[in-house]
């Protein structure tokens, strides 16, 4: 086995990095690979929370680079799936205790042991985000169709190319389709225009991402959510599979549909 | 440049479309690290510089940041005047 090392990262703050991390993690688990999952934002630990592990912390990443444990100690497995793992942040040390060298050799150890190992990268551009990037073999960049964190996403985009990481691929995150339709949310080709990267997933905005958040259970533990299987699409893309992207018209229930037919029946 | 007009036209009116034009100028000057001023002079620079050689319209002179993929081009269309015109 020879892992891939996925960092996932965005500039801005709040865009959907960690839920994304997180059910990225679950859809490519339940696809049967072994995944470990590491949280990088030392300091402001969340991707235990949002994976619903946050009462088996024993050991963390930076416990692993200070050699207080070993790095198998530090591997939380989550019971839910046959493979899955999480390195969880430190929460309270000094977030200069892991360096970009530290996480290099870290990936290197694990990399015969999984299939993927997924980074989660603090917000900004400071040293987080380099320890992030140093061992990425992938990075994808998530945004919201709003002009703050697409303008941050063209920061990162950058930075990621100068560090000879890239070319990064988009995650476009919480995208209201009733918003788009009525033009007042950027669409896709909108942002792919603006930022010119390639696209690799489209998550609509979607209430079961915050109930499963509040109950500890990623969406695409279930892939009923349209968000949910908004990731699963994209572990299956990740793995090389074409998978069409969602189009405005899948938001339309039941009843959109059936005007549908009766307008053109009628025409 | 004919943003104005678009507006007029009601073509504007979507925030999505204001939203991606806005986005367009700030990721320009994010990219070069310019500011509209520094364009605006650069180009008044090169104008001045051309026009020591060869005469010119400035007001037919069109000097623009255009994006290509993930990289930005200036791009120029400097008409010259034509020579007999020049003898007024």
């Amino acid at each position: 086995m020879a892992a891939k090392v996925l960092t996932v990262t965005s500039g801005k703050g709040g865009v959907g990095k960690t839920t994304t991390t997180a059910n990225i993690a679950v859809a490519l688990a339940a696809l049967s690979y072994k995944v470990v999952c590491i949280d990088a934002d030392i300091g402001l630990r969340n991707l235990d929370v949002v994976l619903g592990l946050e009462n088996r912390i024993v050991y963390d990443l930076v416990d692993v680079v200070e050699n207080r444990c070993r790095l198998r100690q530090a591997m939380i497995r989550d019971k839910r799936l046959p493979e899955l793992y999480l390195i969880p942040a430190a929460q309270t040390r000094d977030k200069n205790a892991v360096s970009p060298s530290d996480m290099v050799r870290l990936c290197d150890e694990l990399r015969n042991e999984v299939d993927w190992i997924l980074i989660d990268s603090p917000a900004g551009i400071e040293r987080g985000f380099r320890n992030a990037l140093a061992p990425a073999d992938m990075v994808l960049v998530v945004t919201n169709p709003e002009v703050s964190a697409v303008r941050d996403a063209d920061r990162i985009i950058g930075l990621i190319e100068a560090e000879e990481k890239g070319p990064a691929r988009l995650i476009l995150n919480r995208v209201n389709m009733n918003l788009v339709k009525r033009g007042d949310m950027l669409n896709a080709d909108d942002v792919l225009e603006l930022l010119a990267v390639e696209l690799i997933g489209i998550v609509p905005e979607d209430e079961a991402v915050v109930v499963s958040t509040n109950r500890g259970q990623p969406v695409a533990l279930d892939g009923k959510s349209k968000a949910g299987l908004a990731f699963q699409n994209i572990a299956r893309r990740l793995n090389g599979e074409q998978v069409p992207f969602l189009s405005l018209d899948e938001k339309d229930g039941f009843f959109a549909r059936l005007s549908k037919v009766f307008r053109s029946g009628g025409a | 440049m004919a943003g104005w007009l678009e507006q007029l036209l009601g073509k504007k009116d979507k925030s999505a479309e204001q939203a991606k034009e806005r986005l367009k100028l700030v990721l320009i000057h994010d990219r070069t690290d310019l500011t509209p001023h520094q364009l605006e002079m650069m180009k008044n620079e090169l104008l001045e510089v051309i026009s020591r050689h060869v005469a010119i319209d400035p007001s037919a002179v069109k000097i623009d940041m255009a994006q290509d993929g993930r990289e930005q081009r200036l791009i120029a269309d400097i008409p010259l005047k034509p020579v007999n015109a020049r003898r007024r």
